[in-house]
Formats: structure tokens, C-alpha cells, sequence
């Protein structure tokens, strides 16, 4: 199986452990839903995800490719937008797209084509131009989400990447995201402690200091379609 | 938002050794953009240097007798004598600078996008090594144009044999930045780190009085400066500024680029847990 494969992952700083035998499958086209609270672990795990960090214990796969024995092609498979905006503000968003190109190898027409896709992809090839700087807080993060699209990754990670955003840009971008996903055959894993923002048919992983206390459909951990309540309610059972 | 039901191509991956190229070539242009950008940073650059050559040259240019060392042939000004060590000290700062840099690239995530690239982390931090030390000759060949408005010129070609130099000694200042950003977390903290880091390698070096000058104060003082890897950056740069090489000074300087790049990629290296310093 391709997607996302995370195996028995655990971690520790020094004598406190953030991780323990954390499991999870994603196939292709896939929409995850990572819910936990915060300090659940989820920024360990996705540093984990990206290599920022290695594994200590347990096994990663991205897309085929063994994140610890195949670190480039693994990260070459990997689109992500991080909790804290990453963009270079002085830069205009078309710049911002061609630099991340540039790390991946890409350049030229090739490149061009492909920042003109993903923008477009975004509804943000008017505001190619415009200094990131500039751009409103949804913008951004569409700006970011196009740029992680750019080098055409088949596994696609966002932390937490509504934060700071108002309803509508939050509607908007989890729509898209989840169409990425379902129509566009991407992977995805949507980290985030906010029950609305997944749908009846995505799986949801419910990460609970450091530990996965559930994973399946969302429609069958919240069987009444209250995923919110069910979520309080799994991570107040284990605490 | 458009279009998002299309399923996304694959993209066809570049030949290594092209890919590897395009990454340098925009972090470089990424690094000049920034340094346009900061009209000051120039302007700081040279003032630094001009103050120390046009002031504190002028005044102790009586005070302080040289005699005639390789690769002066005749006695020389003490102007003349100090303007490798200026030289010097634009890469030393600038070295700084950018890993001052880094450190804040760190804090505002930056630095987070750059080591998530497939490439190999060694070649991004080389690139952006490579990138401030491009910036820092170009701040060198500024200073030696200004200082050459004032009279204090140097042989026509030495102002060509000087750019290998300027690139050794740059790299391995910059190694050095590199190596100290990776353990500074805040950069509050590196106000202080370069306080403890610039001082002491420029005073403590051949950049503005010569070793046996620093022998007759205390032997034990020029062992020092004498192990000190900026002293020999500024002899490297002095031997090439009169197109001369000083093989000596050009070892030792390959030698400290390629520890503190070493500590450097031992400092990045994802094992160490960079994010919970954050990466």
C-alpha cells in the first residue's frame, strides 16, 4: 500500500515520553482527521513526518518509500504546511512558490507550469504578484497550501492550518483540502482539535498524550454525528 | 478556489546534479534579495571598517612602528597594514549576520521549509553558506573601493588574487555562524554568543598589529593569536591582496572551515531533535 504508513512510532525527550506505539494507515486519497488536545503530540508527530526530527522506535513510510532508509524520496513524496506560517513576507507569493521549487529541484517552464497550476488550483493566480506581506491571513494559507502542492506530492500534511482564520477561510479551505483528497487522490493528514472541521466519511485518528485512542470513519466514532461531544468524551475518559 | 477535482500530476523528477544547482542558485538569490532589501546592513558594513581605517588607523599610525614581513617588500603604512584585517573583519561580521539570520529564520518557521527539501541537509546549509559569503566579498570589494577613494590602494593584481581568498576565509566564518546558530535557540541569545565570538578573534589575531609585535607584549598572548583560525583567514588575505600565496594560512583555513562545518551539520542533524530547539 502506498499513502501513509506510520508504525509502532514512539518518542521521548530525555525521560519524558510524547509518543507511545503510535499506529496509523492512510491508503491514497485518503482524508485523515489527527484530532487530539493540545500537548496531545501532534506537532512531535508531524515533526517526525517531515524528518525535522528522527524516529526514535517504530517505522514511517511515505508513499512506498521508508522515511529513515529513503529520506529523499520519501520527502520529495511530502506536501506540508506547517501550524506557523512559513512564508517569506518580503517576498511576493509567485517568488514564495518558486523558491520552494527551487529546494525540490525545480525550475525553468517546468516549475512555472506547475506554480501557475497549484495557484490556480487555490484561486490565488491574481494575487501571484502581491507580497506575501500583504496578503490576509486566509490568503496566506492558501498561498502555503498552493506552494506545497507545487512539486506534486502524493502525501499532504497540514498542522492545525486553520488556526487564526475566520469561518469563511476555514469553510473554504477544509472543502478544498477534503477535494484534494477525494477527487484529487491525494493523501492527506489534517491535524487539528477541531471536531467541524471533519466530515461523516473521513477517518479520524484521536490522539490522546501521545497515545492513538481511536481510528476509524468519523461516522463511527460519533455514530450520532456529535464528533465534538465524542471527542471530549474519549479524551475525558482517559485522562 | 478552482479546479481542485483534477487529479494532480506527478512531477517528472530533474537530473540530480541540475536539481542540486537550482536549490543553490535561489537560496543565493533568496540571501541577495534579503541583503537589498536591508539598504542598512551595507551602509553598517562599511562604516564599521572605514571608522577603524580613516580614524583609528590615522591615529596610531605613529604609535605603532612595523617592520618590514613577508609579503610587504618595503615598510608599509599602517593603513596598509590594517586593511586585510578590515577585510577580515566584513566576513567576520557578516558571518555573524547571517547566522543571526538563520536563528531568526528558525524562529518564524523558515528554517523548517528549507530542511523539509529532499535535498541532502548538508547541501542546503553549504548553499546557504556559500550565499552569505557571495554577500560578504561583495561587501569586501565595496569597503576596497572606498578605501581606494582615499588613497589607501593596493597592487592592481591582487585586488583579482584576493577573491579565492575572500571565499576561504568567508566560508569559514560563515561555518562558524553556522555552527554557533545551531546552538543558540533565541535570538535574544546571540547578541551575547557574538559578543564572546567577534571580540576575541579580532583582537586576538594578526588583524591590527602583527604577531611578533603581539610576542614582545606576552609570548603566551601570541600562541594564542597565533592558533586563532581568524589570524590566518587575515594572512590568507593579506599574502593574496600582493598575489601571493600563503599555503600555511590557506591549510589552516581549509582546516577550521571543515570543523565548524562539520559542527555545523553535527548541530543540524535531525537526530539531535531540532524542533523541540525550534527548528
Amino acid at each position: 500500500m502506498s499513502g501513509l504508513i506510520v508504525s509502532g512510532v514512539s518518542h521521548a525527550y530525555g525521560s519524558k515520553r510524547v509518543l507511545e506505539a503510535v499506529s496509523l494507515r492512510l491508503p491514497p486519497g485518503r482524508f485523515c482527521a489527527l484530532l487530539g488536545p493540545n500537548g496531545a503530540g501532534k506537532s512531535t508527530l508531524f515533526s517526525l513526518l517531515t524528518r525535522l526530527m528522527t524516529v526514535q522506535a517504530g517505522r514511517i513510510e511515505v508513499a512506498g518509500h521508508d522515511l529513515f532508509d529513503a529520506p529523499r524520496a520519501a520527502l520529495a513524496e511530502i506536501g506540508v504546511v506547517f501550524q506557523q506560517s512559513t512564508l517569506d513576507l518580503d517576498l511576493s507569493v509567485i517568488e514564495n512558490l518558486r523558491y520552494f521549487a527551487a529546494l525540490h529541484g525545480l525550475s525553468g517552464r517546468e516549475a512555472a507550469r506547475r506554480i501557475d497550476a497549484a495557484l490556480d488550483r487555490l484561486a490565488m493566480g491574481e494575487r501571484a504578484g502581491e507580497r506575501a506581506r500583504d496578503l490576509n491571513g486566509g490568503h496566506r494559507r492558501r498561498a502555503e497550501i498552493a506552494r506545497a502542492l507545487v512539486h506534486g506530492p502524493s502525501v499532504l500534511l497540514l498542522d492545525e492550518p486553520t488556526v487564526g482564520l475566520d469561518a469563511a477561510s476555514r469553510a473554504a479551505i477544509t472543502a478544498h483540502v477534503h477535494d484534494l483528497a477525494g477527487q484529487g487522490g491525494l493523501t492527506v493528514l489534517w491535524a487539528t482539535h477541531l471536531a467541524d472541521e471533519v466530515a461523516s466519511g473521513d477517518q479520524v485518528a484521536v490522539l490522546h498524550r501521545g497515545r492513538v485512542i481511536a481510528d476509524a470513519p468519523a461516522r463511527e466514532i460519533a455514530p450520532s454525528g456529535d464528533l465534538a461531544a465524542r471527542f471530549l468524551a474519549l479524551t475525558a475518559e482517559t485522562a | 478556489m478552482t479546479d481542485a477535482a483534477a487529479p494532480l500530476a506527478t512531477v517528472p523528477r530533474p537530473p540530480v546534479a541540475r536539481a542540486y544547482a537550482v536549490a543553490m542558485l535561489w537560496i543565493v538569490r533568496r540571501e541577495a534579495r534579503r541583503f537589498v532589501g536591508q539598504r542598512g546592513r551595507l551602509i553598517a558594513a562599511l562604516v564599521r571598517p572605514l571608522v577603524w581605517l580613516l580614524v583609528f588607523a590615522a591615529g596610531f599610525r605613529a604609535a605603532l612602528g612595523l617592520s618590514i614581513t613577508p609579503p610587504y617588500q618595503t615598510y608599509v603604512t599602517y593603513e596598509i597594514y590594517i586593511v586585510p584585517g578590515l577585510c577580515g573583519m566584513i566576513l567576520l561580521f557578516n558571518g555573524m549576520q547571517s547566522s543571526l539570520g538563520l536563528v531568526h529564520d528558525r524562529e518564524m518557521g523558515s528554517m523548517r521549509l528549507l530542511l523539509t527539501s529532499p535535498l541532502p541537509r548538508g547541501w542546503l546549509l553549504l548553499s546557504k553558506l556559500v550565499a552569505s559569503t557571495l554577500i560578504s566579498i561583495l561587501q569586501v570589494y565595496a569597503f576596497l573601493a572606498v578605501a581606494a577613494l582615499f588613497g589607501i590602494t593596493l597592487p592592481w593584481l591582487g585586488y583579482v588574487a584576493v577573491l579565492p581568498a575572500l571565499f576561504a576565509a568567508g566560508l569559514m566564518l560563515g561555518a562558524l555562524g553556522l555552527a554557533l546558530s545551531s546552538t543558540v535557540r533565541q535570538l535574544e541569545n546571540f547578541a551575547g554568543v557574538m559578543n564572546f565570538v567577534i571580540f576575541p578573534m579580532f583582537f586576538m589575531s594578526s588583524a591590527l598589529y602583527p604577531l611578533w609585535k603581539m610576542a614582545e607584549a606576552s609570548a603566551l598572548l601570541r600562541d594564542i593569536c597565533a592558533a586563532n583560525p581568524f589570524t590566518h583567514a587575515v594572512e590568507l588575505i593579506r599574502f593574496a591582496l600582493y598575489a601571493e600565496a600563503n599555503w600555511s594560512a590557506l591549510g589552516w583555513t581549509g582546516l577550521a572551515a571543515a570543523v565548524f562545518l562539520g559542527l555545523a551539520l553535527w548541530g543540524y542533524d535531525p537526530a539531535r531533535g531540532l524542533v523541540r530547539r525550534g527548528v
